[in-house]
């Protein structure tokens, strides 16, 4: 269901399910997600895939058998060979240590982008959910229409007025995210505020600030949690399509989405290596994640 | 049901509303200076004065804005920069020619994927399962410009099946125009499939473990019949919802293909527009994507409550 009657007319309280979960049950449960885990292989291959990618991205230069910024116009465009394992770009630098120091950038905004959206996602989930009546209504409505429009084509808009760069990027994808999270969170919200812990924290008088962030914050963190990853893998998508579109991570940086809008024009000549192998490291970097999200949504539903 | 619709009408107006306002702030008030943001740093301040008054960004917020959206209403949206044409004569052949594109691709990803769910729920938990859910999430997630290029790479110059753009040649017929089309169509039928197909999975699921289908099973029915009669019609419910949703992915998905085909649509030309700093163009334009979007999640609201009469009571579960 898309839009419809969010939140103006939610039904009398439920009654409240089961008493508060005790001290030992949480610790019991986040044992068994951690089994649960460990436990899953699609879980474990998406780690090893994401800890190749953040390994290059921390060690990049290092690994990298070339610089991969040294231009060489002698050797522009050479096929793949002992020499250059990937070939080399229109500049003739070496794409295998481009794509290898090109996880640098991606994994700085992406997960950067992604973790201004969840914390802002969260505060706002937290509001709209809890206080209800004419803040959640003003808030729902300003989601719903930010909703309705593609987040690469309202990045643009936004990118094109501000200009581009990596801070920029960060801000505007964690913008559009958060109230996609906010949605989320606020469901959960509205369950929990009719839980008995609830309002014994409001009997004791608790200040409001107190309720929302000590009490049921934590009580939400396993959707947050899985929120953060879903969306850490669209943050990538995102963050990808923007450099590719030139939108995003900036030139010279061998950010992986810039190097395919750099060559997609020479692929119909016959140089592919260029593009391909920045190509399959996203897609590879991208299924990686999602293995881990899919892995973390497993563990938490309950 | 009629004042769940005339509600449902006037909560679409006031987020189109929203909409406008969150368009016309990023267009022109986050640039602060729009001439100067479009002509560079190092322009003459009479040059900058002048497109200011051109555009007419040197009046206040208030007069723009509500020129600006008695324009779009009116089919007045002002001079594309880049084009140095009308604005409405920009979009509009190019938005005829990415619903065809559109078109062509929910032809393809809406059976597909329905066909796919409800094949992966019936074998719940099986490999064929896991693949056709994993798979279909997979190639979801990944950007629709690694796709295409890949696809260009595999069907266009290796294999030579599909030419490698979009736009067939001038005096092509209706055929010859899809046959350019199939291409950049499969390339947002991978971004599709997963979506739909998990919410026809999801919602098959849920109607085979209702209590009407194991009383149906219990009666004896073929399997068939329950299938049929009364898990489909169940399941495909909440899928109508979701391939209206899908509208806004694909037009995201447009963006990016239409450049790479080298397909003259909304898409490209909004990153064009981008590109040139054309502001009237890019505004008037993701308007136009937001109102497309509004209004097919409305009719789709509108056909799931006319459908299923449980929505008419307005409660979320």
């Amino acid at each position: 269901m898309s839009t419809s009657a969010s939140g103006t007319d939610v039904a009398a309280p439920t009654p409240p399910a089961e008493a508060a979960p005790v001290e030992a049950d949480e610790r019991a449960a986040r044992r068994e997600r951690l089994r649960l885990l460990t436990r899953s292989g699609t879980f474990i291959g998406g780690v090893v895939i994401l800890a190749i990618f953040v390994i290059c991205a921390i060690f990049g230069e290092t690994l990298a058998p070339d610089d991969p910024f040294a231009t060489n116009p002698l050797d522009d465009l050479a096929a793949p060979s002992g020499e250059h394992l990937f070939g080399t770009d229109r500049v003739g630098r070496d794409v295998l240590s481009r794509v290898i120091v090109g996880a640098q950038d991606i994994l700085i905004v992406a997960p950067a982008a992604t973790l201004l959206g969840t914390v802002l996602g969260t505060v706002l989930g937290l509001l709209t959910g809890y206080f209800r009546g004419p803040v959640d209504d003003i808030l729902s409505r300003f989601i719903d229409a930010f909703l309705a429009l593609p987040t690469v084509i309202i990045a643009l808009l936004v990118i094109t007025a501000l200009g581009p760069s990596n801070l920029t990027v960060i801000i505007v994808v964690g913008l559009i995210f958060s109230p996609i999270i906010a949605r989320t969170v606020r469901a959960a919200v509205l369950q929990e505020r009719e839980m008995e812990y609830v309002a014994a924290a409001q009997l004791r008088n608790e200040r409001t600030p107190y309720i929302l962030f000590a009490e049921i914050l934590p009580n939400v963190m396993g959707p947050v949690t899985v929120e953060f990853t879903v969306r850490l893998g669209y943050a990538i998508f995102t963050v990808a399509t923007l450099s590719f579109l030139g939108f995003g991570i900036q030139p010279p940086a061998p950010d992986w989405g810039l190097q395919v809008f750099e060559h997609y024009g020479l692929i119909s000549g016959g140089y592919w290596w260029p593009v391909v192998f920045p190509a399959l490291a996203i897609a590879i970097l991208v299924i990686g994640v999602n293995m881990i999200a899919d892995g973390i949504a497993k563990a938490f539903e309950r | 049901m009629g004042r769940f619709i005339l509600r449902r009408v006037l909560l679409a107006i006031v987020t189109l509303f929203l909409l406008s306002l969150i368009v016309f702030v990023s267009a022109q008030v986050l640039p602060g200076d729009v001439a100067r943001n479009i002509l560079g740093p190092f322009a003459d301040q009479r040059s900058v004065d002048q497109l200011n008054e051109r555009l007419g960004t040197d009046r206040s917020i208030i007069v723009q804005y509500w020129d600006w959206i008695t324009g779009v209403l009116t089919g007045d949206m002002g001079v594309s920069l880049a084009f140095r044409r009308p604005v409405e004569d920009v979009i509009g052949p190019a938005l005829v020619n990415s619903a065809k594109l559109a078109l062509l691709a929910f032809l393809i990803v809406v059976p597909l994927a329905v066909i796919g769910g409800v094949y992966a729920a019936l074998r719940e938990g099986s490999f064929r399962d896991r693949l056709i859910s994993i798979g279909g999430l997979s190639a979801t997630a990944i950007p629709d410009f690694v796709w295409a290029v890949l696809m260009i790479l595999i069907f266009a110059l290796t294999l030579g099946i599909f030419p490698s753009t979009a736009t067939a040649p001038p005096g092509s017929n209706f055929f010859e125009e899809v046959w350019y089309l199939i291409l950049p169509a499969l390339c947002l039928v991978f971004v599709l499939f997963g979506y739909i197909a998990r919410m026809a999975r999801a919602g098959t699921v849920e109607a085979l473990d209702a209590d009407y289908t194991r009383t149906a099973v219990i009666k004896g029915l073929p399997q068939r019949t329950v299938v049929r009669r009364h898990v489909l019609r169940n399941s495909l419910l909440p899928t109508i919802a979701v391939v209206a949703t899908q509208l806004g992915y694909l037009f995201g998905g447009l963006v990016v293909i239409e450049l790479i085909f080298n397909y003259n649509g909304l898409g490209q030309t909004l990153v064009e527009a981008a590109q040139q700093k054309d502001f009237p163009l890019l505004q008037s334009g993701i308007l136009i994507i937001g109102i497309v979007y509004l209004v097919a999640t409305l009719v789709a609201d509108i056909m799931y409550s006319v459908l299923n009469p449980r929505v008419r009571l307005g409660s979320e579960a």
